[in-house]
């Protein structure tokens, strides 16, 4: 092994001061003015501490309470819906019996919808979604399944179901190829085994298949749930940008950016981020306990990590 | 075998049925492009109309729609080169050298991919405005410099594929270490830096919260931010020409898409794999 070495110094410069200023220090600064007063006009010298006044208000805040709920059943029919669709295709196209073809072309057709930009997503949404004039109303009429034009971005009901397909068509494709892969990666022996004993189709998905996908689901489920909860885009530009209809889409990010941005309360919108911070740590480290809860023991053959 | 065979035709129809779901909001989008106002008013169709050449003087003449795709390309590029040349940079420091403080560089690297990006907004915001960087192009493009996760992808890709006799032997030949970085280090390092760079650039390019807070003049505007002020706009009166609008900024996309889409699911599956 080498001995300490000064030159390295020169090569991780860049990214030390860079990562120091503009990563490290925001983020500091953000929770300063969490205790602060400050509306975003004037600088640090303007922001007087208030101690944790935008803390307690958080924790009071209705508003702040529906963002919660709001994001987080977004979320989950979002999440419901894509992993439903992910594993069923996974599995069918796993199928050693079945021997699909064109896998490369479905997953890539499948995926397409993630990497369009959600601004355009949601725009185009906002438009086909509209009550008169939009497209999906038009041929449901025409079709004869509707007889009178839906209000959907209306009803906060609908609206959040929308949000929440629209979510769900942009990702499950991410979330099958994903699973495709951790899927591809269990022995086939292991079935195999498990068909000579006289194991059915179900068995062998619940006592095969989830356990040596644990990892993987787990991944799936962090990075949506990380993702989840700071939606934003979507949410914003589909209706009036405030959470309309009656607040159904009020997210918490949009609601920080609200407060920051549309409403001049930096200190809160601060404490709102922090807010969000700890939920997101929370509901890492919940996944994290509850999906490896006597998870020690290693079977032999599995999928390596 | 029969059995097979009716079940096999039964999940074909099922996933074409799927891939229609997932392709009708783009049909619509360019069927009604090509579409007048009150073509679309009167009712939905699944055949083009001949307004496409009017709705595209009607966007024309609200918004420079190539104007927010030029600065679009210029910053996901910028972000995209410096991204990919720093991080390569830090990940081959990290690998090749003992220094101190190696160790609170990976504990932090560790923390940082679990914290939200909105964590820092109202701070990048005020740093930006005492920098006086708000309404540039800067806030968007430096803290590209220091992206945590492609030098931890990096260094995890030169571990294993960077044997370290390759140092030695060019450190023999006298060959300096900045010139080793970009003769030897690079070349080996350039299948991650594409798979990294090309989810780099979607990233930058599809990019909304940040413009949205640090970019005000119009000229400056990026794709989505434009996109958003097509809503509300005198545009919103002309259909046809909002989902032209929409209909430019998605289908480049597209197109890159269908010759890169072999490169970016098997770096998915790279990426949940090992992670």
């Amino acid at each position: 092994m080498q001995k300490n070495d000064n030159r390295a110094y020169w090569f991780i410069a860049p990214f030390v001061i860079v990562f120091l200023t503009f990563n490290i220090y925001p983020i500091l600064l953000t929770f300063y003015y969490s205790v602060t007063n400050y509306t975003g006009m004037g600088g640090i010298d303007n922001a007087d501490f208030i101690g944790l006044d935008n803390y307690r208000r958080l924790i009071q805040d209705d508003f702040f309470f529906q963002a919660f709920f709001n994001t987080i059943r977004i979320w989950g029919m979002n999440f419901a819906i894509q992993i439903i669709i992910a594993m069923l295709l996974a599995l069918l196209f796993s199928d050693i019996r079945l021997k699909l073809k064109g896998v490369n072309a479905f997953r890539a057709m499948f995926f397409l919808p993630n990497i369009i930009t959600i601004a355009s997503v949601a725009l185009l949404f906002s438009i086909l979604l509209d009550w008169n004039f939009g497209s999906l109303n038009q041929m449901l009429l025409s079709l004869g399944l509707i007889s009178r034009p839906i209000n959907w971005l209306n009803n906060p009901v609908y609206a959040q179901g929308w949000v929440a397909l629209i979510g769900a068509w942009m990702w499950f494709g991410n979330t099958f190829i994903i699973l495709m892969a951790g899927i591809s990666g269990i022995p086939k022996d292991f079935y195999e085994a498990a068909y000579i004993d006289g194991a059915n189709w179900w068995d062998s998905f619940t006592k095969i298949t989830i356990p040596q996908l644990k990892p993987i689901l787990l991944y799936v489920f962090i990075t949506s749930i990380i993702g989840g909860l700071q939606i934003f885009d979507l949410p914003m530009l589909l209706t009036d940008g405030r959470g309309a209809p009656r607040g159904s889409l009020n997210t918490m990010v949009l609601y920080l950016y609200n407060q920051g941005f549309s409403y001049a309360n930096f200190g809160y919108s601060a404490a709102i981020a922090y807010g969000l911070f700890i939920i997101t740590v929370v509901f890492s480290a919940v996944t994290f306990k509850t999906m490896y809860r006597g998870q020690v023991k290693l079977k032999r053959g599995g999928v390596k990590k | 075998m029969d059995k097979l065979k009716t079940a096999r035709g039964v999940i074909y129809f099922f996933l074409i049925i799927l891939v229609i779901i997932c392709f009708i909001p783009f049909y619509m989008m360019i069927i009604n492009a090509t579409r007048s106002n009150s073509e679309i008013l009167r009712g939905f169709s699944l055949l083009p109309g001949g307004s496409l050449v009017d709705n595209y003087f009607t966007l024309d003449s609200y918004i420079n729609i190539w104007l927010g795709f030029r600065n679009s390309l210029v910053i996901a590029v910028a972000v995209t080169v410096l991204n990919s040349y720093f991080s390569a940079l830090t990940a081959f420091a990290l690998v090749v050298y003992q220094f101190k403080g190696k160790n609170v560089i990976f504990i932090t690297f560790i923390v940082m991919m679990m914290v939200p990006g909105q964590l820092g907004l109202i701070g990048l915001y005020d740093l930006s405005s005492t920098l006086g960087m708000l309404d540039t192009y800067w806030p968007l493009i430096i803290p590209a410099i220091a992206a945590p996760f492609t030098v931890f992808f990096f260094r995890q890709f030169l571990v294993t594929t960077m044997p370290m006799s390759i140092l030695e032997s060019g450190r023999i030949d006298g060959a300096g270490e900045t010139y080793m970085f970009h003769r030897l280090v690079l070349p080996i390092l350039s299948p991650a830096i594409a798979t990294m760079g090309i989810f780099t650039f979607i990233g930058s390019w599809n990019n909304f919260l940040f413009p949205l807070v640090i970019i005000r003049s119009p000229r400056l505007y990026t794709l989505p931010i434009m996109i958003r002020q097509l809503q509300g706009s005198p545009v919103a009166q002309n259909l046809g020409a909002i989902y032209l609008g929409i209909a430019i900024s998605v289908v480049p996309i597209m197109v890159a898409f269908i010759f890169l889409s072999k490169y970016i699911i098997s770096s998915i599956t790279a990426g949940a794999v090992k992670g």
